[in-house]
């Protein structure tokens, strides 16, 4: 069981959805990056009372529309066909950014190619192959208190996306504090490194160093995530 | 009251020449000014300098522009949804300049507010910050970098919205509202086309989203398609 078949024990993009799912607080406004955050949404505990923002202009969306009932009108920072909440409201892009910037929204979700052990963060750009753009990420990551990466611990060739220092160009700089991967739950520490919170179930400690470039700070004995 | 009401997107656009500087309106296909993309289509002006948050998608909303050629930059946040964009980008025929989405809205916020400059901590730290003045705030309990970035100056801005009168009154629906009211404020010259058009009393002005003061010129657009860019539904159970 042990060697190469640790791969059964990862977690799959809804794993790491609902582990950042226990992240969110009652009463918390959060952005939800395109993506495994969109998947955040769906495993939100009964009981626990947000309101979702999308860049685009809402406050208080909701679920996708049952079939035959998209509106061309309204869509999600994806540009997915979404609903609004009883409650909701419907705003232009600057004061979008603008609660953005006041940091009344208390939550960041947002998905990264490399996030370095000082919290900066890369995303948008790869030079000469892919070029998509920031989108609304820099403001986000600028301005957010509380910022939550959803990323793949490794890339398709096996390399480490925690780093010393991020290689693609940046989106922000010291601006993550928590990491959820398919291998571990990390926070970045305002001193430099990825401390090691939890592992993902049937991870050992072994795997998460080894898949860890940056410097990954183990205190004690490290728990297995509860998901 | 004054009257804004041109005939159609032909009339609206008669006098956008080549090489100027248009703002127009629209997240993703969502509230583009379909008309007007189609009337410059048309009218056949080159060198554009366009500044919107996406570049449509390769056949609809700006990337009718791009196929043409008619577009000789863009300034945008997000540009991932069209491949001739990507193409002309990588082979240096289109000039490209990526800002944040949060700067953007802003700079034209900006334009129509009347200051000349904002200060953001979008950018900093990153190449977005190159060449640009920076300075420290405290806010919020905090002292920060800021960027400092400057109010757009364009041409013409041309927006989409749902109604409008014939003074320029504008309202906008659901999120097709997203930049098109801060674009508005933002042109030399306003274009709104609207899906229709009202008498001057038709809206409520506590309804209004933006001003008339804001809009030069106000036509019903034809045959809207509305294009979505990615449905997504749920089954009913």
């Amino acid at each position: 069981m042990l060697s190469g078949s640790n791969h059964h024990f990862m977690l799959d993009k809804n794993g790491i959805a609902k582990r950042i799912a226990r992240e969110v607080k009652d009463g918390m406004y959060v952005n939800l990056g395109i993506g495994i955050p969109t998947l955040v949404a769906n495993y939100i505990p009964d009981g626990v009372n947000v309101v979702l923002q999308s860049e685009n202009g809402i406050l208080g969306m909701g679920p996708f529309p049952y079939e035959g009932e998209e509106d061309a009108d309204l869509i999600n920072a994806g540009k997915q066909t979404v609903t609004l909440l009883k409650g909701s409201s419907i705003f232009d892009s600057a004061m979008s950014f603008g609660m953005i910037r006041a940091q009344k929204v208390n939550l960041t979700i947002l998905g990264a190619m490399e996030v370095s052990e000082n919290g900066d963060i890369a995303n948008w750009k790869i030079p000469g192959k892919m070029v998509k753009g920031m989108g609304g990420a820099m403001d986000l990551v600028a301005s957010a208190r509380n910022i939550i990466v959803a990323m793949q611990h490794v890339n398709k060739a096996g390399e480490s996306k925690l780093l010393k220092q991020c290689s693609l160009p940046l989106t922000g700089v010291r601006c993550v504090k928590r990491i959820v991967t398919e291998l571990a739950a990390l926070e970045v520490v305002p001193e430099g490194g990825f401390k090691l919170l939890e592992r993902a179930p049937g991870v050992s400690v072994e795997q998460i160093k080894n898949a860890t470039e940056g410097k990954l700070i183990v205190e004690g004995e490290i728990p297995e995530m509860v998901l | 009251m004054i009257n804004r009401v041109v005939k159609n997107a032909e009339e609206a656009v008669k006098d956008i020449t080549d090489n100027m500087t248009l703002l127009v309106g629209g997240f993703g296909l969502c509230g583009i000014p379909e008309n007007s993309i189609s009337a410059l289509v048309k009218k056949g002006v080159k060198g554009l300098t366009c500044i919107s948050n996406n570049a449509g998608v390769d056949d609809f909303g700006l990337g009718l522009l791009l196929q043409t050629k008619q577009i000789r930059k863009m300034i945008s946040s997000y540009v991932g949804e069209n491949a001739e964009f990507e193409r002309q980008m990588l082979s240096g025929e289109l000039e490209v300049e990526l800002i944040p989405q949060g700067t953007l809205a802003t700079r034209c916020l900006a334009a129509g507010y009347g200051m000349p400059v904002i200060y953001t901590p979008a950018g900093v730290g990153t190449e977005v910050a190159i060449g640009k003045e920076t300075r420290k705030f405290n806010y919020n309990g905090e002292e920060k970098e800021y960027l400092m970035e400057h109010a757009f100056e364009a041409d013409f801005a041309i927006v989409k919205a749902w109604k409008g009168d014939t003074a320029g009154n504008l309202v906008f629906r659901s999120t097709a509202r997203n930049f098109n009211p801060m674009m508005a404020m933002a042109g030399k010259i306003t274009i709104a086309e609207v899906e229709e058009l009202v008498e001057v009393g038709g809206l409520d002005p506590d309804h209004i989203h933006t001003p008339g003061i804001y809009v030069h010129r106000i036509f019903q657009g034809e045959n809207y398609e509305k294009r979505i860019e990615q449905v997504t539904v749920r089954k009913r159970n």
